[in-house]
């Protein structure tokens, strides 16, 4: 089995996912339109790491693009034994500390939780992207996997922070990542409408982890909130249109890989493009580029960002009164293979359970095979309530 | 024909900005690259991990624009992405602003044969240049040294009314942004799409509307404008063809128009917001410093140079140079006279520079060492030819004016007596000069007249030289 795209370091102890650029290594994305490609620069988060005496151990297998569950459909797979979830795997054998992946669809938080290891989303736009194979820049975000909320307050205290180079990136010099803060007394909510869609075994893993949290001296209430489906749809809707439009760049004119086959430029472009993207990124090609179409922007596009703020709002409601979300993180906790023609229906259905992180900004943990979501800048009573949960299970 | 017809016109100009660096990276502006690709960085030839960081002298000038335009500046402005392929485009996309351009509702002036109209400008908005496209053999190149380079782009309404207003507004716009700071405005830095309609002469309503796209020069502006209006009368006269709502191309070389597409096939660019820029708000406080940083509007300024009594060739040559206009204005702001300054600038410096076979672009010289040179001469330390000696040294060495006065001794008053001795001597060295002067030759003394002002090194008064030598000779 193949966990690296690109080794670098046999020493190393921080591996990146393909998205994430290391200066003078090829950076495939898991895609073959990027074959060849290497960049002339670190990411941010790389420098910063390495700034610090952490080393890059390589570049980790991804799903093309890190669309896909849980890196199934990287080009590469097709050739060889690559591991779905590399990443995760990585950290879950004890072979890296730590690995940095990006989160645009759930895919590194899914692999964390059926690796049995933890990983976070933070709040958007507090780790500098600079250096991310871009796809949904509204919501995507860099975030770390290790074996327990130590190690990521460890790493996120190093990765995060302002970085000029960003123009997203927030001014605020300092975060809190600590995972030792007293978390009695506090309130922690399971959305009814989430846990439904969850089968059985899903269901247990929220049961045991709500039980774990109420021994620490958590209050654990069911509440409704309907908002995740539309929350969902909307997500993908902008999704699949930013996506879209940041890999139109992508076109075999002035790096990666460019068809043999071509008489013009308009089929440089075509043949280019088709030959170099999978199935699954067709189709977000696809839906993305309609959804912005003149004439169905304002009924997709534009109707999908006010259902951003809706959304938003009503999770900043919910967050008011407890602090923080208990949710799945998979609709199942085996992974079942399936046929990338069915992938985008497929991601589109778990997104349930991920996305209204990705679309408002507000971070999620995975830890313990359960997700985690709480207020923007929170990241310390996440860490802190799944630490209580570690604690018990030593 | 039967019926008289209206020309209806509306603008769309595109404006480089003179900036140090590109709009979205550190790059050099447009005016650094020599050779092709060598201004460009992974940002702007669309490599994947770059990010947009905008560059906050181009919200400036657009501002300034906006101001001269007397616009109303977006308090809260927003990019968005167009998206189309071609090849000079490297992300695929180019960042424009479509839902809150930064300036709406301005207004400009505009004298023209037929009177004055009011031009209504619909808005400015900000956006990014893209690459050139080289053909050469069996291949195509891409050089990205322009991608990214800032732009405006002014729309107007369609207020125009005829070809020699749309050529007064564009040489309005070209002063404006010159004087301004705003653009250099060079060949092919301006560049317009020109929307035209005709209707009958009376009529409300607009006639069916085509799009001649993409030109730089004013000429051709000019030729397309003529020819087009002349297709759309003769069609609307003798029906020669149906007119369609489609944008057309000019050729140059034939002097006519051709379709590029039509409405039905025209691209859809799916514009929408670009998450990777941050809305720009512009505070109070910030558009202060804008205001009180923009230069005086054009028409104040012209106003100001004919009551000193510059004429209008000159002011046309001083709002046609950012350099020469702004040396102008620095050098006055030091204590210098307007009229007399502008003489120095236009007449001396723009002689030394021809002479040397450069263009005011080329003029290097500080206010301060300009000033230094007219102080000198109005306060009578050294004369004008003298001044003009300095200058030279000035403009071609770049040395410091004081300086070079003392040590060239140019500032050793000559008194009379010193200047009558000279000439006693010169007129007892050349007795056949005086020979040939009494016998009437004009010649001889010029001769003198030369020998007089080498032996004083050029430093005393050439008018008091001649002068003194008049008398003399008369004495003789």
């Amino acid at each position: 089995m193949k966990y690296y795209a690109t080794k670098i370091n046999d020493k190393g102890n921080i591996a990146v996912d393909d998205t994430i650029l290391v200066k003078g290594f090829p950076a495939t994305a898991g895609s073959r339109i990027l074959d060849g490609f290497k960049p002339l620069f670190d990411a941010e988060a790389v420098t910063r790491l390495t700034n610090k005496g952490y080393e890059i151990s390589g570049k980790a297998h991804v799903g093309e693009f890190g669309l896909d569950l849980v890196g199934e459909f990287s080009h590469y797979s097709e050739k060889e034994n690559v591991l779905c979830g590399a990443s995760a795997e990585l950290v879950a054998k004890g072979e890296v500390k730590a690995a940095l992946g990006v989160d645009v669809n759930g895919a590194p938080r899914r692999s964390a939780a059926l690796s049995g290891i933890s990983f976070l989303k933070p709040t958007y736009a507090t780790v500098s992207r600079y250096g991310v194979i871009s796809t949904a820049a509204s919501g995507e975000a860099l975030g770390v996997y290790a074996k327990d909320t130590c190690a990521i307050s460890e790493i996120m205290t190093v990765i995060a922070g302002h970085d000029e180079k960003d123009g997203t990136s927030l001014k605020n010099a300092a975060y809190d990542y600590s995972n030792n803060i007293d978390v009695k007394g506090t309130k922690v909510c399971i959305i009814k409408e989430l846990f439904d869609k969850a089968d059985e075994s899903a269901k247990a893993k929220i049961t045991a982890y709500a039980d774990s949290l109420k021994s620490a001296g958590v209050t654990v209430e069911e509440i409704s909130c309907p908002l995740f489906e539309i929350g969902n749809t909307a997500w993908q809707i902008l999704m699949t249109a930013e996506t879209c439009n940041n890999i139109s760049r992508y076109d075999g004119v002035k790096y990666g890989y460019r068809a043999k086959e071509y008489k013009n430029i308009d089929e440089l472009y075509v043949n280019s493009r088709t030959e170099g993207f999978n199935f699954l990124t067709k189709a977000v090609i696809l839906y993305g580029s309609d959804s912005l179409s003149k004439n169905r922007y304002d009924n997709c596009y534009g109707k999908s960002l006010k259902v951003r703020r809706v959304v938003s709002d009503e999770i900043k409601k919910i967050l008011s009164s407890y602090n923080a979300i208990l949710t799945p993180v998979c609709s199942k906790t085996e992974y079942e293979s399936y046929d990338i023609s069915e992938a985008f229906v497929k991601v589109f259905e778990e997104g349930i359970f991920t996305s209204a992180a990705n679309l408002t900004g507000i971070p999620a943990l995975v830890s313990g095979e359960v997700q985690l979501l709480g207020n923007h800048f929170d990241e310390k009573t996440l860490l802190s309530l799944a630490h209580s949960v570690e604690r018990k299970g030593e | 024909m039967n019926m008289k017809y209206e020309l209806v016109i509306g603008l769309e100009t595109h404006v480089e900005l003179s900036t140090n660096s590109k709009i979205f990276c550190s790059c050099g502006g447009h005016s650094s690259p020599k050779e092709a690709n060598d201004c460009v960085c992974p940002a702007c030839s669309g490599m994947p991990g770059m990010l947009p960081v905008m560059n906050k002298r181009v919200v400036e000038l657009a501002v300034t624009a906006g101001l001269m335009l007397n616009c109303e500046i977006s308090r809260y402005t927003t990019f968005d992405k167009k998206n189309y392929y071609y090849p000079d485009l490297p992300c695929a996309y180019q960042i424009t602003q479509l839902n809150h351009p930064i300036c709406k509702n301005g207004c400009v002036t505009l004298k023209t044969s037929q009177g004055t109209r009011d031009i209504r400008i619909k808005q400015i908005h900000m956006e990014e240049d893209a690459g050139k496209l080289v053909h050469g053999g069996n291949s195509s190149f891409v050089d990205f040294n322009r991608t990214s380079v800032p732009l405006i782009e002014i729309v107007t309404q369609p207020d125009f009314r005829s070809a020699e207003e749309v050529l007064a507004y564009l040489n309005k716009l070209k002063s404006m942004f010159i004087s301004g700071g705003i653009s250099e405005c060079e060949e092919g830095a301006m560049r317009c799409d020109v929307n035209i309609s005709v209707r009958p002469e009376g009529s409300e309503e607009f006639g069916v509307r085509t799009e001649i796209k993409n030109m730089s020069s004013f000429e051709s502006i000019e030729r397309a404008i003529h020819y087009e209006a002349q297709r759309h009368m003769d069609a609307l006269e003798f029906e020669t063809e149906e007119l369609v709502q489609e944008t057309r191309r000019f050729d140059d070389t034939t002097g006519k128009t051709f379709a590029m597409r039509n409405k039905e096939t025209e691209a859809d660019y799916r514009y929408f917001p670009d998450a990777n820029l941050m809305p720009i708000i512009i505070d109070d406080e910030w558009l202060e410093a804008i205001k009180s940083a923009k230069p005086e509007a054009i028409d104040e300024k012209t106003e100001m140079y004919l009551e000193a009594g510059i004429s209008e060739k000159e002011i046309e040559m001083l709002m046609s140079n950012y350099n020469i206009g702004k040396l102008l204005d620095d050098t006055v702001a030091l204590g210098c006279n307007l009229k007399d300054t502008a003489t120095w600038v236009l007449t001396d410096c723009a002689g030394i520079l021809r002479k040397d076979g450069k263009t005011f672009s080329d003029l290097t010289i500080t206010p301060e060492k300009l000033a230094a040179i007219i102080k000198m001469v109005d306060e009578g330390k050294v004369n004008r030819s003298i001044g003009r000696k300095i200058l030279i040294a000035v403009v071609e060495d770049g040395v410091d004016p004081v300086e070079y006065c003392k040590a060239q001794g140019f500032d050793q008053k000559v008194d009379a007596s010193t200047i009558e001795t000279v000439m006693d001597k010169v007129i007892s060295d050349n007795p056949q000069a005086i020979e040939d002067f009494k016998n009437g030759k004009v010649k001889a003394k010029q001769a003198l007249f030369g020998a007089c002002m080498k032996q004083l090194k050029g430093v005393a008064d050439p008018s008091v030289i001649k002068e003194l030598l008049d008398k003399k000779l008369e004495s003789i």
